[in-house]
């Protein structure tokens, strides 16, 4: 430790200069975003588990069932890809709720709070931050997906917009998590609350094998489940062979998801003490 | 006519069965420092959590600078900053990169933020930890850093939660420095303490509060006329002495004198400190040595002792935060 510096002038370094105009909605939910990627850079351990599972999930399946389920695990890979691309990206979601409840608590959102900024800016911030998250996430499991041998048929194109939708569901479904965020007190039960839910949604879902051979109540449950349209959806796109009504599900989904809980996230913001 | 810088009226808050905040009349006049001096669970986080709008009052009004604090939020957040209790700058990034969020936030452009946080950063001695992540930082730079994060616009009025709690008598002086400075460039300061010391060093007006309410105000001096201006206490070689010792003492203050636990301890409150020193040649006449003795400041407990007649609620260490 060096010693601490005598504060030279403090009275120099008040400004006499008028206080610049306010940041537009947009211009301060940018700034909240550039801290969120920042955090995301000094902190980089954060995605480590979330990222672990879904990387386990495809050696572990590609190559234990492949040969059994789809005749090669190259074969079953062009199968599980996209599933596991979308639970990746699912499962890092969790991550908006359970950053909130660690942020609101400590004094920092206080002063967000008492700046004359547009209100939402911190949390809508947030989650366009996490973005960020979502794209390093897509970016190591296609990765991982090209060295392991798959190989898209949509192409570049393909694989972009695939990503690019995933993005659009990812950003509705945060809001779910950052609703929870502001109710629950401790973000380990965020956390863990959030994987209770996603643990089934995932599961119980056409990522691993095509439901065709369960039984009737499971197919009913997996017809009505959102990420079974996600995946199938991601499938088409990167395989070049999407309609617009698998597109259209999807972010007619993610609008209803932010609908609903985005203002209710605000409104619990906003009463939050 | 300038208005002051808080008025409040009948301000109430509670939380469950609890009234936090119990009918507070506070006038902070503009241009001043204003200390608000109580134990914990008082009621002084909430109240002034109520000024920095985070919290919206269940009774009474609030005024900053003649702006209401519910109906014109905005106008108050313009001419507020205020620095809480436990850090409100974010550990995971780095001093820079903090004020220059803050920077943005208020409006600056990219360029001018980088430029202001630097300016900052050099005058409150951060510019060597200015890259480092605030998580490694002492407590007293990241209070220093906390404080700066308040003065990127210099506010009209900075509200300060109990700045030096938990401070080194080193780190303690410098925030007062910084108090003194904005004083002087006309920046209003409201701050909260639980030392008396603090309040008499920095404060030209002092509330006392305690059970939400304020239980007496005026200027440090009004306010130590009323308790006494300290403790004096002596201590002799021998014990066998202190008897004598009591009644010398006791005859020469004019007040009674205490025996403390230590068998060779006297304390006596001290209206008049300049009597102290007549008072120890007289003990010196009397053949009396001194091991020690110290005139000390009274502390908040005899405040409160002399105020409410009741000491300082023992046991309550819990943070009133918990309530907020």
């Amino acid at each position: 430790m060096t010693t601490t510096p005598i504060i030279p002038d403090v009275g120099a370094a008040l400004s006499a200069r008028a206080r610049p105009p306010r940041p537009s909605a947009l211009s301060a939910s940018r700034t909240f975003a550039w801290r969120a990627l920042l955090k995301l850079r000094h902190v980089p351990e954060q995605l480590i588990d979330v990222i672990g599972i879904p990387v386990i999930f495809t050696l572990g399946f590609t190559y234990l069932f492949g040969g059994a389920l789809a005749g090669s695990p190259r074969a079953y890979l062009h199968f599980l890809l996209p599933g596991t691309l979308a639970m990746t990206v699912v499962l890092v979601t969790t991550f908006s709720g359970v950053t909130l409840n660690t942020g609101i608590t400590t004094g920092v959102y206080d002063r967000f709070r008492s700046l004359p900024i547009w209100r939402p800016a911190p949390i809508v911030g947030a989650v366009l931050g996490d973005s960020g998250r979502y794209l390093l996430a897509s970016a190591l499991v296609i990765a991982l997906g090209l060295v392991l041998g798959y190989r898209p048929g949509g192409g570049v194109v393909g694989v972009t917009a695939a990503v690019a939708l995933l993005l659009g569901f990812a950003f509705g479904l945060s809001w779910v998590w950052t609703a929870l965020g502001l109710v629950l007190r401790a973000p380990s039960a965020v956390n863990n609350l959030s994987l209770l839910v996603l643990f089934p949604l995932t599961l119980a879902s056409n990522i691993f094998v095509d439901p065709e051979t369960m039984p009737g109540w499971l197919q009913a449950f997996i017809d009505l489940n959102p990420v079974t349209h996600l995946v199938t959806a991601e499938r088409g796109l990167m395989a070049g062979t999407a309609t617009l009504g698998q597109i259209g599900l999807v972010l007619a989904t993610s609008a209803l998801l932010t609908t609903v809980f985005a203002p209710l996230t605000m409104h619990l913001y906003r009463h939050k003490r | 006519m300038r208005p002051p810088a808080v008025e409040t009226a009948g301000l109430v808050k509670a939380f469950g069965t609890t009234r936090a905040v119990d009918g507070v009349d506070l006038h902070v006049p503009s241009g001043s420092v204003y200390g608000v001096l109580g134990p914990n669970g008082a009621g002084k986080t909430t109240t002034i959590r109520i000024l920095a709008t985070l919290l919206r009052p269940d009774a009474g009004t609030a005024r900053v600078f003649g702006h209401d604090v519910v109906a014109e939020a905005d106008a108050v957040r313009d001419r507020v900053s205020m620095t809480g209790q436990y850090a409100s700058v974010d550990e995971d990034l780095t001093g820079r990169e903090n004020l220059v969020l803050l920077a943005r936030l208020l409006g600056f452009s990219r360029q001018q933020a980088r430029v202001r946080a630097g300016e900052l950063l050099d005058a409150f001695g951060l510019a060597e930890a200015a890259d480092r992540l605030v998580k490694t930082y002492s407590g007293g730079m990241r209070r220093r850093l906390d404080i700066t994060a308040s003065l990127i616009v210099t506010p009209r009025l900075l509200v300060l939660d109990e700045p030096t709690t938990g401070l080194d008598p080193h780190s303690r002086n410098q925030v007062w420095d910084i108090v003194r400075a904005l004083v002087a460039d006309g920046t209003t300061v409201l701050l909260t303490t639980q030392y008396l010391e603090e309040a008499d060093q920095l404060a030209d007006r002092i509330a006392v509060i305690d059970h939400g309410r304020v239980i007496a105000e005026g200027t440090p001096g009004q306010l130590k006329a009323s308790v006494g201006a300290g403790a004096l206490q002596v201590r002799v070689p021998d014990p066998a002495q202190r008897a004598h010792a009591e009644r010398v003492l006791a005859q020469a203050l004019g007040v009674p004198v205490h025996p403390t636990s230590d068998p060779a301890t006297l304390s006596a409150r001290v209206d008049d400190a300049h009597r102290v020193v007549a008072v120890l040649a007289e003990l010196s006449s009397a053949g009396i040595a001194l091991a020690d003795f110290a005139l000390g400041q009274p502390s908040l407990d005899e405040v409160f002792l002399a105020l409410t007649g009741h000491p300082t609620r023992p046991g309550t260490t819990t943070k009133e935060d918990d309530a907020a």
